[in-house]
């Protein structure tokens, strides 16, 4: 499939979606953990975001979209989409961070234009643990980090093409 | 209210149980929810019990939900029973293949019960 839509296939066009990509995840936890998320004052340590959700985009689009939290974090995640307490949503806590990620995915894409139908998305993984390294045709990335009861969430859009 | 039978269809456990939470938030008189993992698994539900409504993901593997919406109405008892698919592929090409393969309603992820009971309600006609 061909990136006919400009704004799609060239870098320069993708320097817009950065707010785009913030606006997405923001609306993810409004609606569905019923929690703003908060820009933070200054850049957080990205230490301890031990688990990483991603979503594979193929098409007019190529790339990867990650999530990445603390574990803390994904059990809150899960606790505030299933209105249950902290203890008790554990273990639906990666499939909670999996739906999140591909929920954030599925958003970005329907805001920008051409990118509905020309792009296809994966079933989101999940990866616990920080110590790996992940090799990918990167061609551009965005990232923003924001704040979910205080703590950093990561969200970063790799463009291979 | 009468009581209705749903089944909810998606790959995410989480998923399901949110989309119950929005349904009885709405206020919608569900009696009984049914649960299944994928396309499959939904067709079989619907075999074995009477539905009054089905939710249904439409990425899901072994049988997705557009695969499923085709093939229901070949099950005698699931004839005339609403589906609305609950997805994340909300782009217009998506909803026209969804509606025209027989769903009869489409609510983008991310949603509230609000939007579920706006889509939900007009479909259970007699039985609320």
């Amino acid at each position: 499939m061909n990136a006919a839509n400009p704004a799609i296939s060239s870098t320069a066009g993708r320097e817009c979606w950065l707010p785009t990509l913030q606006l997405s995840m923001q609306e993810v936890f409004e609606l569905m953990l019923a929690c703003p998320l908060q820009v933070p004052p200054e850049p957080p340590s990205l230490e301890g975001l031990d688990i990483t959700s991603m979503v594979g985009l193929a098409g007019q689009l190529c790339g990867i979209l990650t999530v990445r939290c603390s574990a803390k974090s994904a059990a809150r995640m899960a606790s505030r989409m299933l209105g249950v307490d902290v203890e008790k949503a554990g273990p639906e806590m990666w499939d909670a961070v999996g739906e999140i990620c591909n929920m954030v995915a599925g958003n970005f894409k329907n805001k920008i234009s051409g990118l509905g139908d020309g792009c296809m998305l994966s079933v989101p993984t999940v990866i616990t643990g920080g110590d790996y390294s992940l090799h990918s045709m990167v061609n551009s990335e965005i990232q923003t980090i924001l704040l979910f009861d205080g703590e950093p969430i990561a969200l970063t859009l790799e463009v291979h093409s | 209210m009468e009581n209705i039978v749903t089944l909810i269809v998606d790959d995410s456990s989480v998923m399901r149980k949110i989309v119950e939470r929005s349904l009885r938030q709405a206020g919608l008189g569900i009696s009984q929810v049914l649960e299944a993992g994928n396309g499959m698994e939904a067709l079989a539900a619907v075999q074995q019990n009477k539905v009054d409504l089905i939710l249904c993901d439409i990425n899901m593997p072994v049988m997705d939900g557009l695969e499923f919406v085709k093939q229901l109405p070949a099950i005698e008892k699931a004839k005339g029973v609403p589906v609305v698919m609950i997805t994340t592929e909300g782009s217009e090409g998506h909803v026209v293949q969804a509606l025209s393969a027989g769903a009869k309603g489409y609510i983008r992820k991310p949603f509230t019960p609000e939007q579920v009971k706006e889509h939900v309600l007009p479909l259970l006609g007699g039985k609320q």
